[in-house]
């Protein structure tokens, strides 16, 4: 039996650093490709089909674009997270209370000029998405319960108060029988920055969440701190790290930044809440915060790459028969494949001898 | 208000609380296997998907039940060896690694399912297990209905409950899988291969959770529809810290847990004009918190979990 083991590099070259999470798609998109083939189709076409539907005109990049905006911020919540290694498994939950927050108050309760009620709602938003993740993160620092199944669960939890509120006290009389949310108020719509498409303010807001988070990690006190946290909480509690205040910190920044995905799916794109206002953003920004190496500008790239998977993936199974549940398949791929990548950054795997008797 | 006493006299109740029990005992039991050894399975609620998939899907085909729950085995033991390749043998991320196995398992397994029936807007049915009559016990008045007019895969998932105490707390790998989740540098001293028993840990707890997804499609229910896993999965990992990551207490958990879904069914029959529907599908999720809140104080994880072990280093 081979025997192997790893050891750890101590500077691992930039080449591999950089060329890794390229690496990692294409074996994720050749992997994927054997799943095509499966399906009766030609891969190259297929993929072909793929890219034309997610880039080959101004409607589908915008689409694209309008797609990345809340994986993006479900991204952003991830890294963020991730970094100190709390493990958020829950900004799908949060999305969706975000988008309740913006129903509440974006339907008529709170009346301002555009330039005033944008900020309010990302506000109200964002401060949704912290409260739903507050009590969780409590129980965590206080009794040590577990965050990942905690989150985990709240999510469904969530997405059935959305169900009773969308068929019961807040369903839209106007909405003949579906079960929606009132439409936002005029002054609180994102406006399109792209003519005759659906790409809409919210895509720049997501960048400029993503420059504010990288400018947080990585300039300020907190930054360092939540790094340090991640890295080794005994050794930063050691150093003078208050990990109690640091922890809730990046709880609320995180479930924040997951509240304003619901922010900019309801104000946005759809001008109202739904039941299907979100297919699993929450956990697609766990893919894209692993792809970006949870580097927040990063994030901008990897969730653009990962709409453009889903927006192209519906172009090709229209064209070529594959199921659109490909897309799924490629991201998941996506993840373990940059884990894989990760190991290969990190460790250098050295094989040593073939015994017999083993 | 006498209603909502009688509810548990009924044996209705009972044989649905072990109705519900079965799946999530099993993905409970396969929980607590991977965790004893030191490997968290966040890859549970994929797998517990595929594994109702594709053992729906191999009775669809063609083949007989019990061909059904193999093939449900063995795709679970098959992303169980996954998952150990990367947490076990590489150290990667045992977070990630299982959120992407969930990912992976329940994404593959849609594709497959729209694949093979691509225009099905009503999911088609197979005919499931059909409940056992035992002789003489299930004559008995109230615990016969209750007990023991159960199908064969019920049975069966006893069977497999009990076959994973015998195999933890009597046979020598189960002594090695908790010291592998314990204290993994003891076990190697011996010369024991500690990879190989996480893997087996982990291979084997997964085609546990594979065949309690299977146990919706081919004895609870006799569809596969997207989703029917519904939690399931997360609701047994906060079962196994519920429960101490002790078996007979992960077994008594689930059933508790299964008696309160059954009831909340029956009680939103009966309350279900005042309480929106919603509020009681709700029940569950919070109960397993709740759980989890109340088993914080006396938790004690295995030591090594999440902690990859690596050959010839020191922790």
């Amino acid at each position: 039996m081979i025997k192997f083991r790893l050891e750890e590099r101590a500077k691992s070259p930039y080449w591999l650093i950089i060329l890794s999470p390229f690496i990692a798609i294409l074996v994720a998109i050749i992997l994927a490709g054997i799943l095509i083939v499966l399906a009766g189709a030609n891969p190259f076409e297929s993929y072909y089909q793929l890219i034309i539907g997610a880039f080959g005109s101004k409607n589908s990049f915008a689409e694209t674009l309008a797609r990345a905006t809340p994986i993006i911020l479900t991204g952003l919540a991830a890294s963020i997270a991730f970094r100190a290694k709390f493990w958020n498994i829950g900004a799908e939950g949060q999305l969706y209370f975000g988008a309740l927050a913006t129903t509440f108050f974006g339907t008529g309760l709170v009346v301002l000029p555009s330039i005033l009620m944008i900020p309010f709602m990302f506000i109200m938003g964002a401060l949704a998405g912290g409260l739903l993740l507050l009590p969780l993160v409590l129980l965590k620092l206080y009794y040590k319960v577990d965050e990942v199944v905690t989150t985990l669960l709240l999510n469904f939890v969530v997405v059935l108060l959305v169900s009773y509120l969308l068929e019961g006290p807040w369903k839209d009389p106007m909405s003949l029988g579906w079960p929606q949310g009132k439409s936002v108020i005029d002054e609180g719509v994102l406006p399109q920055i792209l003519s005759k498409t659906r790409l809409h303010l919210g895509f720049i807001i997501s960048i400029f969440f993503a420059f504010s988070v990288w400018f947080i990690l990585s300039k300020t006190v907190i930054g360092y701190r939540i790094k340090s946290v991640g890295l080794n909480a005994a050794a930063a509690s050691h150093a003078g790290v208050p990990i109690f205040k640091t922890v809730l910190i990046v709880a609320l920044l995180s479930g924040g930044m997951a509240g304003m995905a619901g922010v900019t799916e309801t104000a946005g794109l759809k001008g109202y809440l739904t039941l299907d206002l979100s297919p699993g953003f929450g956990y697609a920004g766990i893919a894209v915060a692993m792809l970006a190496n949870l580097n927040p500008i990063g994030v901008i790239f990897s969730g653009v790459f990962l709409a453009s998977i889903y927006v192209g993936a519906d172009a090709m199974s229209r064209a070529m028969n594959v199921p659109t549940y490909l897309a799924d398949v490629i991201v998941a791929l996506t993840v373990l494949c940059i884990l894989l990548s990760l190991v290969f950054v990190n460790y250098k795997i050295l094989f040593f001898g073939v015994k017999k008797n083993d | 208000m006498i209603e909502f006493i009688e509810i548990i006299f009924t044996a209705g109740f009972w044989a649905a609380t072990i109705r519900i029990a079965c799946p999530l005992i099993l993905a409970t039991i396969g929980e607590v296997l991977c965790e004893r050894a030191g490997v968290l399975n966040l890859g549970i609620e994929g797998i517990m998907s595929i594994g109702a998939m594709v053992g729906w899907m191999t009775v669809f085909l063609g083949a007989d039940l019990y061909t059904g729950i193999l093939a449900a085995l063995i795709i679970g033991g098959l992303f169980g060896l996954l998952h150990s390749i990367f947490t076990v043998y590489l150290g990667a991320s045992q977070h990630v690694t299982g959120i992407g196995i969930t990912m992976l398992a329940s994404s593959l397994g849609f594709f497959c399912f729209k694949l093979i029936l691509p225009a099905s807007t009503t999911p088609p049915k197979i005919k499931p297990f059909q409940p056992i009559d035992i002789p003489f016990l299930s004559e008995l008045p109230f615990l016969g209905p209750a007990f023991f007019q159960h199908t064969s895969f019920t049975y069966l998932a006893i069977l497999v409950v009990i076959f994973a105490f015998w195999l933890m707390n009597s046979t020598p790998l189960g002594l090695s899988i908790k010291m592998a989740g314990e204290n993994p540098m003891a076990l190697e001293a011996q010369g024991i291969d500690v990879f190989l028993v996480r893997t087996i840990a982990v291979v084997v707890g997964s085609a546990l959770m594979a065949v309690g997804g299977a146990y919706l499609t081919l004895s609870a229910f006799d569809a596969f529809y997207f989703g029917m896993i519904n939690g399931r999965g997360w609701i047994a990992i906060a079962l196994v810290i519920f429960a101490s990551w002790k078996p007979e207490r992960a077994l008594l958990g689930a059933l508790l847990f299964a008696g309160l879904d059954a009831y909340q069914v029956r009680a939103q029959q009966l309350a279900g004009a005042i309480v929106p529907y919603q509020f009681f599908l709700m029940l569950p999720f919070l109960l397993s918190i709740v759980a989890m809140v109340i088993a914080a104080k006396r938790t004690r994880y295995p030591k090594a979990l999440l902690i990859p072990f690596r050959r010839g280093e020191r922790h």
